[in-house]
């Protein structure tokens, strides 16, 4: 085992971390400022990762499948705001919960319907296909790299976008007082949809970007929206300092995981016992880290209400 | 009031017959697989019925009880594939194909595992709550799906289904019959348990914590009790669901089938006693018959659903019944 690996392998969860914060800061921007529980937001990835496909399938051009993912996703966001989700402010987290997983189950069965069961493939584009060498010497594949960037960028952009623009000091406004900020002529109903089609679109971008490394298929969002709920629940709801951190911690901590825990089990048990035993504890980690999180606090690192 | 407390009686007596005479009517016109469709009703609304402790009485939205629902049916796999191959336990412990050892195992094992969830997600409510459920459950079925010992991905078999005293557990109507009796106990248990000073005080705890704790009740002490004692009525039903397909696989634990229970809960009328059983009716039915029609059954699901939290809130009793009483 090299220093070489365990570099590649931070790399790798630093890169499933900007992906998880891409995920977890919609979830926990629609929370925070319209207190909505929102499980369909897998489905936004997905809807994001087949208008890639599509659209590169149909162009020839990942540029454009990344451009329509955004599109896809956060006009699909912005319709189910209007139609569904608006009435759901109101309501209790037992109703947000039983509405978005109908959701769920509409976006998974309408999909498998328009493409089928079988997966879509994307390719990686020419321009990022290669392979860059980090300081160091050590190789690394160059769009892997550039999700982690893209992520970086994204979030340094959310941090702009909420703390220096018009918009974002409506959506603080919103967080702290909604009747306030409608009282003071803010039109409450476009500011929400806008909201939700930001997360929605910060979603569909995820299901894009990992596209390629992955296969587009349906029901690919679930799992990714689980990690995301860990993310916001470690890092705090509503916090988008929160989802950012906790996000890295949990990309980090499950890529090593699944690749220290196996190797430390080798040393006292046979290999082919400690691969087994070490991958089902490794697919553990991260909740029992969630578990010490909230035995210590209970409102996760960063919470929006302290 | 009065009146209409003994209309929610005769629809419950009603849906109790319901479930009860039309597999017995298909059984004696020879039609087996409505009576395994009726048993998969029993069990499914035996497993909401352990949910609706925490749900409808104590208003902890889990969504994680797919946990305990697989645990139970993973306690009647192991159990009964270790007395299949003769392969002992650690410690003397033997595999055996008795159902009510099984039973107990199961109840054992989910009420341990409810117990440990619930001292940490216990401690958090609200949103806090509905995601820690989800992530511990996802937790274990991550867990069965990459533990290679029992079957992994694929899942477990169970040869021969387990036996009763005194019953072939192999006709369908008999299986059935212990479904249906062990529903019923359960749910005479819920209805006791609604009604006690244990009752109250969950009630209690979902309405005013502050209050309860005030008058020198504890809420999370209650609600883990609470906690405990619904994941092991959940994890007695995934016990009799393995037997009822002779598998268990890790798609029992996924978190589409914690949806699920919550779905049969509302589909039935929140917080009411006969809520899961006439949700688990309804659900099966339409697995079936739109199943039937279509091959996307699911996305109609998903929009009947849908219709139901925005504008039928009360669900299927509370249509027949009348609005819950205020609380």
């Amino acid at each position: 085992m090299s220093t070489a690996l365990i570099i590649e392998q931070t790399l790798n969860g630093l890169q499933f971390g900007v992906m998880l914060f891409l995920m977890a800061a919609g979830l926990t921007l629609i929370f925070g400022v319209m207190g909505l529980i929102n499980l369909a937001h897998g489905s936004l990835y997905m809807v994001g990762a087949f208008a890639c496909a599509v659209a590169a399938a149909a162009t020839g051009s990942f540029w454009i499948g990344l451009a329509a993912s955004l599109a896809a996703a956060a006009a699909a966001g912005a319709l189910i705001e209007v139609t569904v989700i608006r009435k759901l402010y109101e309501r209790d987290h037992l109703d947000q919960v039983l509405a978005t997983f109908a959701l769920i189950l509409v976006f998974s069965e309408g999909t498998r319907w328009i493409f089928g069961s079988f997966p879509l493939y994307l390719n990686i584009p020419q321009l990022l296909g290669g392979v860059v060498t980090l300081p160091g010497g050590l190789p690394y594949p160059a769009y892997r790299l550039a999700i982690i960037l893209v992520g970086l960028a994204v979030a340094v952009g959310l941090y702009l976008l909420i703390s220096k623009t018009r918009l974002g000091m409506r959506i603080r406004a919103g967080e702290s007082d909604r009747e306030m900020i409608g009282a003071l002529g803010v039109d409450i109903r476009t500011l929400y949809t806008v909201v939700f089609a930001l997360g929605a679109a910060l979603a569909g971008l995820a299901g894009a970007l990992v596209g390629p490394l992955q296969s587009v298929q349906v029901g690919m969002g679930e799992p990714v929206l689980i990690l995301a709920f860990v993310v916001i629940v470690i890092g705090g709801i509503g916090s988008i300092k929160g989802a950012f951190i906790g996000a890295i911690l949990v990309g980090v901590i499950d890529t090593l995981g699944r690749f220290l825990l196996p190797l430390a089990l080798g040393v006292f048990l046979d290999p082919s016992q400690a691969a087994g035993v070490g991958a089902a504890l490794a697919s553990m980690l991260i909740y029992v880290f969630m578990a010490l999180v909230l035995a210590f606090r209970p409102t996760g690192l960063f919470a929006a209400g302290d | 009031m009065r009146q209409h407390l003994r209309r929610e009686t005769l629809v419950n007596a009603g849906l109790a017959v319901l479930l009860l005479a039309a597999p017995a009517i298909a059984a004696m016109a020879g039609e087996p697989f409505y009576v395994t469709l009726a048993t998969r009703m029993a069990i499914l609304a035996l497993a909401a019925v352990g949910l609706n402790f925490v749900l409808g009485l104590g208003g902890l939205v889990s969504f994680g009880h797919a946990a305990f629902f697989g645990i139970g049916g993973y306690a009647a796999g192991i159990l009964a594939t270790h007395a299949f191959n003769q392969e002992p336990f650690p410690f003397g412990l033997s595999g055996t194909n008795q159902m009510l050892v099984i039973w107990l195992a199961a109840l054992i094992a989910s009420g341990i595992v409810a117990l440990l969830i619930g001292l940490v997600s216990l401690r958090t409510s609200g949103v806090y709550f509905i995601m820690i459920t989800l992530a511990f459950a996802q937790m274990i079925y991550y867990f069965a799906i990459s533990w290679p010992a029992y079957g992994g991905e694929d899942g477990l078999s169970i040869y021969v289904r387990n036996a009763f005293p005194g019953v072939n557990t192999l006709d369908p109507l008999s299986f059935f019959l212990i479904c249906y009796v062990l529903l019923m106990i359960v749910l005479a248990f819920f209805a006791t348990l609604r009604n006690s000073r244990f009752g109250a005080a969950l009630q209690a705890a979902r309405q005013n914590p502050v209050r309860l704790a005030s008058v020198g009740v504890e809420p999370f002490r209650i609600r883990l009790v609470a906690f405990v004692i619904s994941g092991m009525i959940t994890g007695l039903a995934g016990a009799l669901f393995a037997d009822l397909n002779r598998f268990v696989s890790p798609s029992m634990l996924s978190w589409h089938m914690s949806g699920e229970l919550i779905v049969l809960i509302i589909l039935g009328g929140t917080g009411r006693l006969f809520g899961p059983v006439a949700g688990a009716i309804l659900y099966i039915l339409f697995e079936y018959f739109l199943g039937g029609i279509t091959e996307r059954w699911q996305l109609f699901l998903g929009l009947i659903l849908l219709a139901v939290v925005l504008f039928a809130r009360g669900g299927l009793i509370g249509l027949l019944a009348g609005k819950v009483r205020h609380d």
